[in-house]
């Protein structure tokens, strides 16, 4: 098959339009440089439009709050596995970026005095650790979808260039590394095209879909990751995966940890407050990680619900229901919706759903990708930048806070929209030859799919993958099930290198899109697996049967042979690994110490 | 578990291999873990992986799915299977009014340039202050109802108005957004938005049938805000 690749060229190419890509965006189209915005959906349809609580940021608007304590607990949300230098950045560039958000029209719902309204949220707390603070800015419980409409708004002001249902194939470096574009088909038609670039910005989102039982968008397929997997980058702390603690049982779609920012309870099939014997302090809103523990132990003990013991449930009928559909309108839809439950009267049945990468592509707090070389552990990538959940920053670590997420994206996505602007502007030059074999890994990607027989089938190889996932690393880890993980995920990946598709035409053909998607979650599912088999200690979201809670190693964590983060290559399967950044940027290193709540 | 055979009737094109469109008579085994319409899509595909239709988000937030379900536009992913009669076809076809693409799929360029021709975006001229600019709670109270668009156009392929006047009517995903802007105390436009509006189509094509209230997946109500623009066209005159 001979395919005609044509190539266009743009100062910057901007992968994806979630809230990260659409920051980007904003920042780049101000700018003025010829910027296209590649998205596999209508920017709108993004995954960042569902995400509901809120976006922290320390403004105080209802009582004291200091974006130091943010960091502190961001870094104690992490379990120190966060970079303190990029914790620092984001916290306390975080109002800047919500009133920027304000000021873009989003309607943030509001407090008497006419500011915007802010909630508490699990781990966020006032003066180190203290007691919860409303720090987390809310619109409804819509928060997402009020973001992310409100940036595409802007982008429509500021004339950015979208390329909407154009899906990145793979990443264009040439022999000396540098990043130059990507190679991306155009869904209605089935065209190959090569986007030739100066900045790359990767803001590809999540890649949740690799799990059974996710609250992802089935978009949700790491396309970003898996992208720089094959063309040689490292993607570091893959193994920890948030399990959000209120997935609706059997649907897996996402309740707000905001239920429990207004008052709702868990309880357990007793009818208990369970959450008050595991974090005494926070109790129900307690970080993801401790949370979501629970929950399982409560169901793994026969405290569960239901007639198989195996949910627990969401309490806020003893909320007023004037709150409930004034604050969680959206929460009462999806609870009748996919619970069939009026949560006014009746709880939610809730279990613990993946929910967020907190690894991806290494990044510094400039957005740029930087990986191992000869003269440091974090060389910049030429040209290439990453951003949102993608990226790994790394400003989550261990286990992500919730509204950080909101914030990662608008922070680092303006960030690394900043950074290509500056570099692109110091140092003018014209785009650099592309190499010969710049297309090779594509074509030969889609011809071996066009031409495959006796293959396997895409539905079926994928859900040998979600459920190997979720049965070797789920909410708890075991030594033994890991090491099965990982011979039954590489099984899996032979099945993905000859997947077979019967539908061949050339417009919207869906069934490649979704081959071609399954080629990048099988490299976030083999690093997950990889990377959490290696990692011999208990640490936020990671936490395994061999490494129990003893004075010397508390709640598991061996910072002695442990405290640095993982970096997975997909040439030789193989790991390597870089310390931790200990150092904030102007404050003194938040120390570490026993994590509880 | 109990499974339900789903007999389906639904509208494949693909312009690369199919003279005219046909409809395809397909079934599908269902279980009781598989509560809405996109979960029987799902399992369709993997028995016929030629089916094209778009998904993303699965809870009715991302507005891809909608489609003309039995003849009524929706949300597949809000539609529940339970609701289906025993022993009926159920009929799926692309969202009416907009050029098909492939199968269940349309181009909605037609339908997001109206909704750009609205300016949707807020426009403030004043320097931007240090804070936020203030907004008291009865202000921003105003917005719900119009906030909350997903722009998945279910209402604007089934209104009969846009369907003629595709190019000249704005539609009620436009025109609740356009009432959006208007009705924020922080946008200072209102005039140049309802200039904007000031035409036989953009928005007076709007003759209240109501299909896009009975159809909107969100409970939203478009027609109200065409009314109250209508309103503020009225009383700017007098």
């Amino acid at each position: 098959m001979s395919v005609n690749v044509t190539v266009r060229k743009f100062d910057a190419v901007i992968v994806g339009a979630g809230g990260a890509g659409l920051r980007a965006a904003i920042q780049l189209s101000e700018a003025g440089l010829k910027t296209a915005v590649l998205t596999k959906v209508f920017p709108t349809r993004s995954h960042t439009v569902a995400a509901q609580g809120g976006v922290a940021a320390s403004l105080g608007n209802s009582e004291e709050d200091h974006w130091h304590w943010h960091m502190y607990d961001t870094v104690k949300g992490s379990d120190w596995l966060g970079d303190q230098d990029a914790i620092e950045f984001m916290c306390r560039k975080a109002n800047e970026c919500v009133i920027e958000l304000e000021h873009y029209g989003m309607p943030f719902d509001r407090t008497d005095n006419g500011r915007i309204y802010q909630r508490p949220f699990g781990g966020h707390m006032s003066n180190f650790g203290e007691k919860p603070v409303r720090r987390s800015c809310a619109a409804a419980d819509r928060t997402g979808h009020a973001m992310l409409h409100a940036m595409y708004q802007r982008n429509v002001k500021v004339n950015t260039q979208f390329f909407v249902e154009w899906m990145a194939l793979d990443l264009i470096r040439d022999a000396e590394g540098e990043v130059l574009g990507v190679t991306a088909m155009e869904m209605e038609t089935g065209e190959i095209f090569a986007f030739h670039a100066k900045a790359t910005i990767f803001a590809t989102g999540g890649s949740g879909r690799i799990y059974y039982s996710s609250t992802n968008a089935f978009i949700n397929t790491g396309d970003g990751v898996g992208m720089a997997a094959r063309a040689g980058i490292p993607l570091e702390d893959m193994e920890f995966w948030q399990f959000h603690p209120t997935g609706v049982a059997g649907a897996g779609v996402l309740i707000t940890e905001g239920v429990r920012g207004e008052g709702g309870i868990l309880r357990n099939g007793q009818g208990e407050r369970f959450m008050e014997r595991y974090a005494p302090n926070a109790k129900d809103l307690a970080s993801r990680d401790v949370v979501s523990r629970a929950m399982v132990t409560e169901i793994n003990e026969g405290r569960g619900c239901g007639p198989n013991k195996d949910f627990v449930l969401l309490d806020i009928t003893h909320l007023p229901p004037e709150t409930i559909m004034k604050r969680l309108p959206g929460i009462h839809e999806i609870a009748v919706q996919f619970a069939g439950v009026d949560a006014l009267k009746e709880p939610i049945p809730v279990v613990p759903t993946c929910h967020y990468q907190m690894g991806g592509i290494p990044t510094n707090y400039h957005g740029q990708v930087v990986v191992p070389g000869k003269t440091s552990q974090n060389e910049v990538m030429p040209g290439f930048y990453a951003a949102g959940e993608c990226a790994c920053a790394s400003v989550h670590g261990a286990n992500r806070l919730g509204t950080n997420s909101l914030l990662d994206l608008l922070v680092f996505g303006k960030s690394a929209g900043e950074t290509a602007v500056e570099t692109l502007k110091r140092t003018p030059k014209a785009h650099k030859e592309l190499p010969a074999d710049a297309f090779d890994r594509t074509l030969a990607r889609l011809d071996r799919l066009n031409h495959q027989k006796g293959g396997a089938n895409v539905h079926e190889t994928r859900l040998a993958m979600q459920r190997s996932m979720q049965k070797h690393a789920g909410v708890f880890r075991f030594n033994d099930l890991l090491k099965e993980g990982v011979q039954k995920i590489l099984e899996v990946q032979q099945d993905v290198q000859r997947t077979e598709i019967q539908d061949k035409s050339k417009v919207f053909n869906t069934a490649r899109i979704e081959a071609l998607e399954l080629d990048n979650l099988i490299e976030v599912a083999v690093a997950t697996m990889v990377s959490a088999e290696a990692r011999k200690e208990s640490r936020g979201a990671h936490v395994r049967d061999d490494a129990p809670d003893t004075p010397e190693r508390p709640n598991g964590r061996d910072d002695a042979n442990w405290l640095k983060h993982s970096l997975w290559y997909k040439d030789g399967n193989r790991l390597d690994y870089k310390s931790v950044a200990l150092r904030p940027l102007s404050v003194d290193t938040i120390a570490l110490k026993t994590r509880a709540y | 578990m109990k499974t339900r055979n789903l007999q389906f009737k639904i509208y494949r094109y693909d312009p690369d291999k199919d003279q005219k469109p046909y409809m395809q008579d397909i079934a599908v085994e269902v279980d009781s873990t598989d509560r809405k319409l996109l979960d029987a899509l799902v399992k369709l595909k993997a028995v016929d992986d030629s089916i094209a239709f778009r998904r993303s988000c699965r809870e009715g937030v991302c507005g891809s799915d909608a489609l003309n379900i039995n003849g009524r536009n929706g949300l597949a992913c809000l539609t529940d299977i339970s609701n289906f009669p025993e022993g009926k076809p159920i009929m799926l076809r692309p969202l009416p009014g907009l050029p098909i693409i492939r199968d269940l799929i349309v181009d909605m360029t037609q339908f997001f340039k109206q909704y750009h021709s609205i300016k949707p975006y807020l426009i403030n001229n004043d320097p931007p202050p240090e804070r936020e600019r203030l907004q008291s709670p009865e202000d921003r109270e105003e917005l719900n109802g119009l906030y909350e668009c997903i722009l998945c156009a279910c209402c604007s392929t089934a209104c009969p108005s846009f369907w003629w006047n595709l190019d000249k009517f704005v539609g009620p995903a436009g025109l609740l957004a356009a009432y959006r802007f208007i009705a924020d105390t922080r946008d200072q436009a209102t005039n140049e938005r309802l200039d904007n509006l000031e035409d036989p189509y953009r928005l007076f094509r709007c003759h209240t049938i109501m299909n896009c209230v009975d159809v909107c997946p969100k409970g939203l109500n478009p027609t109200k805000a065409i009314g109250k623009i209508k309103d503020m066209m009225v009383s700017r005159m007098v």
